[in-house]
């Protein structure tokens, strides 16, 4: 199938692809999808005291649109407070990347890891309260 | 700027027409354009001979007589033909037909025609090496079956069937046996007295020749095999196979026949797969966790499948496009169900995803063969660097003790 240039363009240079440590405090990990379904994403996030997501790496595997999209996100998140990255839709990375309807899942797949990945900062900051 | 084509590695969908079948057909697109059923003139007479020494090409590949070959459109058609001519025809003998999980969709979905009109069809499982068991095939034949079908060779992994022993079996229980052997033709010896097939499928473009033009083998002797016809007409193929014969696209099927007899039987096909041999031994000494899918032994020589865990097919066919040749993933489908051969197989579906089908032919090189090899080690490494299962088998994580979510 045709992938759109923006597509390719993260496939072939993807952004911030790579791990940060799982078990620093300050780094919520998101592990969305099933290697069944031929998609699975690692989105990691590097949040500060403010809230503020200061890092972003991504790992795929998945199709070039899922390898995309997770890239993208990356890029988009960095810099941004985690409460208006939540409010990043799939909509807003389909219509970034100008992805097909048999790829709209990858989008969804992308936005699911943000949510994942700020939750488990979350966790992580509740048990860490609940222990001081 | 003229697009830079691929290495053509994708000879099980379809294979480069040979230049020596070009240069045969094309007098019969021009000069000799007359229709073979003209039986009244010159024009016509010069078709017929065409046609009827095409038909005498196709049945020396197979060791047929030139009045077993019924020319049409294609193996589609032939797999139609046979299942359900054959059906339509011993209906009154039983209504019970055996196939098997891994065949093509043509004859698979032919079957589940045949089963709308009230036949009963079982469709058999493989073991893990594609193959079917014969005991199982054996303890399947019922008195009211009429018909076993069941490909030579498999079109996604290659995978050879036990014929000989499958048509033995078949002669000893008054079965009728239909073997699509298309992927075969160009590469393996095929002989349906030695084998004891009834009816074979016969596809030009697979072997070399033109597409949209094929054959059916329809044993004319020890059993004479009656088939009811599909398509209605002027009664040509005698009467199984009505329509205009389309001469330069028969005159190319016979031409590919005969030069596929002479790359068996010259050597040729051993070339092939020293390539193919080349490629996967290439693969092997660079990369881990490759998976073989389908048996090595009983394989069609310019055939390998295999999966490249953790790295995902249509990503992977992305990052390779320099190689043409296809994934058993199926991301794009809305089912997002991949190969339903490699399932058949027992193939988990994680690594369903991540294969590929490599398909050498009579025109590729060595030196393509390095430069694939070169290519598809620097993007796999590129890809499991990128993909979070490779990473945490690395880690020693078993996957299957993870709570993946579906979606």
């Amino acid at each position: 199938m045709a992938y759109s240039q923006k597509v390719v363009d993260h496939y072939e240079n993807p952004q911030n692809m790579g791990s940060l440590d799982k078990n620093d405090e300050s780094v919520g990990t998101g592990l969305v999808g099933a290697p069944a379904c031929g998609d699975v994403m690692k989105l990691q996030l590097k949040i500060n005291d403010d809230g503020i997501i200061e890092d972003a790496k991504f790992k795929t595997f998945g199709c070039g649109s899922a390898i995309a999209s997770s890239s993208l996100v990356t890029t988009m998140v960095k810099g941004q407070h985690i409460e208006e990255a939540e409010q990043i839709k799939n909509a807003d990375i389909a219509r970034e990347l100008s992805l097909p309807p048999v790829k709209i899942h990858c989008s969804v797949l992308a936005e699911d890891a943000i949510k994942a990945a700020i939750a488990d900062y979350r966790r992580k900051r509740a048990s860490q309260a609940a222990a001081q | 700027m003229p697009r830079v084509m691929p290495i053509y590695f994708d000879n099980n969908a379809t294979t480069p027409c040979d230049p020596r079948v070009v240069e045969a057909m094309i007098p019969y697109l021009g000069e000799r354009f007359g229709n073979p059923a003209s039986r009244n003139h010159a024009y016509g007479w010069e078709a017929q001979e065409a046609v009827e020494l095409a038909r005498e090409q196709v049945a020396a590949l197979i060791g047929a007589t030139a009045k077993e070959i019924v020319f049409t459109s294609g193996a589609t058609e032939s797999n139609n033909l046979a299942i359900k001519g054959a059906a339509l025809y011993y209906e009154k003998k039983g209504k019970h037909i055996i196939t098997v999980a891994t065949e093509h969709k043509a004859v698979l979905d032919s079957c589940h025609a045949l089963e709308r009109d009230g036949f009963e069809v079982s469709y058999l499982d493989v073991k893990a090496d594609g193959r079917i068991d014969l005991d199982v095939l054996a303890a399947a034949i019922r008195p009211d079956t009429i018909l076993v079908s069941v490909m030579f060779a498999n079109n996604e992994i290659g995978v050879i069937q036990p014929v000989a022993e499958i048509g033995a079996l078949c002669k000893e229980k008054g079965v009728l046996f239909h073997c699509d052997a298309v992927q075969a033709l160009a590469y393996v010896p095929v002989n349906v007295e030695a084998l004891g097939i009834d009816l074979l499928s016969i596809s030009a473009h697979k072997m070399y020749g033109p597409k949209g033009i094929g054959a059916l083998y329809v044993r004319r002797g020890r059993p004479r095999v009656r088939l009811q016809a599909l398509i209605d007409g002027g009664g040509h193929e005698r009467g199984l196979r009505s329509g205009t014969l389309p001469t330069h696209q028969i005159v190319g099927l016979g031409k590919a026949a005969e030069l596929c007899k002479e790359a068996i039987e010259g050597g040729e096909v051993e070339k092939i797969r020293a390539l193919r041999d080349r490629l996967w031994s290439g693969l092997q000494a660079e990369l881990d966790e490759l998976y073989l899918n389908g048996s090595w032994e009983h394989r069609l020589p310019n055939n390998l499948n295999v999966s490249f865990a953790y790295v995902e097919g249509e990503a992977m066919m992305m990052g390779i496009k320099r190689i043409a040749c296809s994934s058993g993933s199926a991301c794009t489908s809305a089912s997002l169900e991949p190969s339903y051969v490699l399932r058949a197989l027992g193939v988990d579906v994680e690594l369903a995803h991540t294969s590929i089908r490599f398909g050498l032919g009579r025109f590729n090189t060595a030196a393509e063969v390095d430069e694939a090899l070169a290519i598809i080690v620097e993007k796999v490494k590129f890809l499991r660097e990128m993909s979070p299962l490779y990473e945490m088998f690395k880690e020693g994580i078993d996957l299957k003790s993870i709570q993946w979510e579906a979606h």
